[in-house]
């Protein structure tokens, strides 16, 4: 079956084999209620690389040992190994300095640091921290809770009816009293891009820091934090084909030098006594107790997995993969597509006449088709839209034109079930 | 597909896209606001009692076919029987979706309801069609906070 409109196999078939990835992601080999299974969820949580699975394998097989406090010759392999990805990790996002790589559990952690550690010294009582509308609540909430314990107030920052910022709006938004501006690279809920270069320098000519999410972002465009001139971008290993339960925030060291620790534990201090503590220089002083070893060592083969694919050829693929996604889903009659940005990646949301987005994804589901159900944690942005939930596609670079069609076929289905 | 067809049975698509006593009932005390805060589905229902027998029963809410109709084939259900009776349908019902007892166990008891065996084939969507049964309980006893199915 080839799809209309979309050279078959892939748009570039030369530089971009869908078929070879495919086959190094293990799990798109399976069927779901007897059909295979086409995953379509890659924003919740994408799939893992063979070279992935295989180095968490490996390790706990032949490395397993605890980092930086052993002598012994495998605790020394495993701390060069999680070590040598903080080194990746800094290259990949071009930062400038390995120190200012710390690693956490996830996206949401990283911005509860930022807000705990950064926060609570930058803003104060009757400040005003800058919110953008289209967070995820894990760029939200977490302000809220510092705003409450600083006697500050959020502020959320406005989309437009296509789901893009409100730059003049927010340009506007800045007064003498913000601290703080939040916002994400990639919308989770609507695939939106933000311009992130061009917000920063709005925000820092008003001398306000601005914190990026950047879990949407990672695996479909590359992500240069010198260039973006951010003040911190966070984002998670799980979402960019690595495991679970690690992420990173990427700070600038002055900032972050100054710092206070966000949690006390072990690994993270110079020297203790009941006289008193001195905390390790960054980005050990973030890094209480034992961290995720096995999983940072699993994000170094996604890093090198997404660079291998190459990000030009990976963009030029998902773009027309994604556009044809728009044009096809958006034809389906009933469908009303949420957001209609000019930059997007990844995410395809929408909603149906016939059927409400749980019913859609539960006829979908029987198709073998995994999509998302839901507010997606952006309750301000289905407010936005008035909308309570939507039925969010989201694609990575192994999805192909076919899976769209089979995904389309199933919105046919449910306005035959429904209609 | 089969099961699909289990799902959504006719009735229950009937009752989705027009909802039986979709509507506040203004003077009573008792009612109660339920939600599924993973999906976002939230209803209201409202009882009017005579005594400890459920003179009238309504809801007010948006939600997928599953929790709308369960809503609304509840509140044809509930109407008539005492509190208790009430109850016990709830009971069943739940045992029903979650698949711990047949159709044809139930039937008797639960009448048009069974219509729902099919959700059990389904467990993330048995909150859908529970929704309703448990914010009646609340509003059965006047509870003062939403309940939710979290």
């Amino acid at each position: 079956m080839s799809a209309p409109g979309l050279p078959s196999p892939g748009v570039n078939a030369v530089s971009y084999d869908v078929d070879a990835i495919r086959a190094d992601f293990p799990i798109l080999e399976q069927t779901v209620h007897g059909r295979p299974l086409v995953y379509l969820d890659n924003a919740a949580t994408a799939q893992k690389p063979r070279v992935v699975i295989d180095a968490v394998d490996r390790f706990f097989r032949q490395q397993n040992a605890n980092i930086h406090r052993g002598v012994h010759a495998l605790s020394a392999e495993a701390t060069v190994a999680y070590d040598a990805v903080r080194a990746k990790v800094r290259a990949f996002i071009n930062a400038q300095d390995d120190r200012e790589i710390i690693f956490v559990r996830g996206t949401t952690e990283a911005i509860n640091l930022v807000a705990q550690s950064f926060g609570r010294g930058a803003v104060g009582r009757g400040d005003e921290i800058l919110v953008s509308e289209m967070e995820h609540h894990s760029n939200l909430v977490p302000w809220q809770l510092l705003a409450e314990q600083v006697g500050a107030v959020v502020k959320p920052a406005p989309i437009t009816s296509e789901g893009e910022l409100d730059l003049d709006a927010l340009r506007a938004a800045f007064s003498d009293r913000t601290k703080l501006f939040a916002v994400t690279h990639v919308s989770n809920a609507l695939g939106t891009v933000n311009p992130i270069a061009e917000i920063v320098a709005t925000a820092h000519a008003s001398g306000v820091p601005v914190v990026v999410d950047g879990a949407q972002a990672v695996p479909h465009i590359p992500v240069d934090v010198t260039a973006l001139g951010c003040d911190f971008y966070a984002f998670s290993g799980h979402k960019m084909f690595g495991p679970t339960g690690v992420g990173v925030l990427y700070g600038r060291a002055e900032l972050l030098e100054a710092m206070p620790p966000y949690q006390g534990g072990g690994g993270m201090i110079a020297s203790v006594s009941f006289e008193g503590t001195t905390y390790a220089p960054i980005p050990t002083r973030f890094e209480a107790g034992t961290p995720a070893i096995a999983e940072v060592i699993g994000l170094g083969p996604a890093i090198d997995y997404l660079n291998e694919v190459g990000f030009e050829a990976l963009m030029a693929y998902e773009d027309e993969l994604v556009g044809y996604a728009v044009e096809q889903i958006g034809s389906v009659p009933g469908v009303r597509l949420i957001g209609t940005p000019e930059e997007r990646v990844g995410v395809v949301s929408f909603v149906m006449d016939a059927a409400h987005p749980h019913d859609v994804g539960t006829v979908l589901d029987q198709d073998g088709v995994a999509v998302r159900a839901g507010h997606h944690c952006s309750q301000p942005v289905m407010d936005h839209f008035g909308v309570p939930a939507t039925v969010r596609a989201s694609f990575a670079l192994y999805n192909t034109p076919e899976e769209i069609d089979t995904l389309v076929a199933g919105l046919h289905h449910v306005n035959e079930i429904f209609g | 597909m089969a099961e699909l067809k289990q799902l959504y049975q006719e009735v229950i698509l009937d009752h989705n896209r027009s909802p039986r006593n979709f509507r506040e009932i203004s003077d009573t005390p008792h009612h109660a606001e339920g939600h599924n805060p993973l999906c976002g589905d939230n209803l209201k229902v409202w009882v009017e009692l005579d005594g400890d027998v459920i003179a009238d029963a309504s809801f007010i809410g948006n939600g997928c076919a599953i929790s709308k109709a369960s809503a609304s084939l509840m509140t044809q259900a509930v109407k008539g029987k005492r509190v208790s009776e009430a109850k016990e349908l709830f009971a069943s019902f739940q045992k029903l979706v979650t698949g711990q007892v047949s159709p044809q166990e139930s039937k008797e008891v639960l009448g048009k309801l069974i219509l729902f065996a099919g959700v059990s084939e389904f467990p993330v969507r048995v909150k859908c069609a529970s929704l309703s049964w448990h914010t009646l309980n609340a509003a059965l006893e006047d509870a003062s906070e939403a309940v939710t199915t979290e």
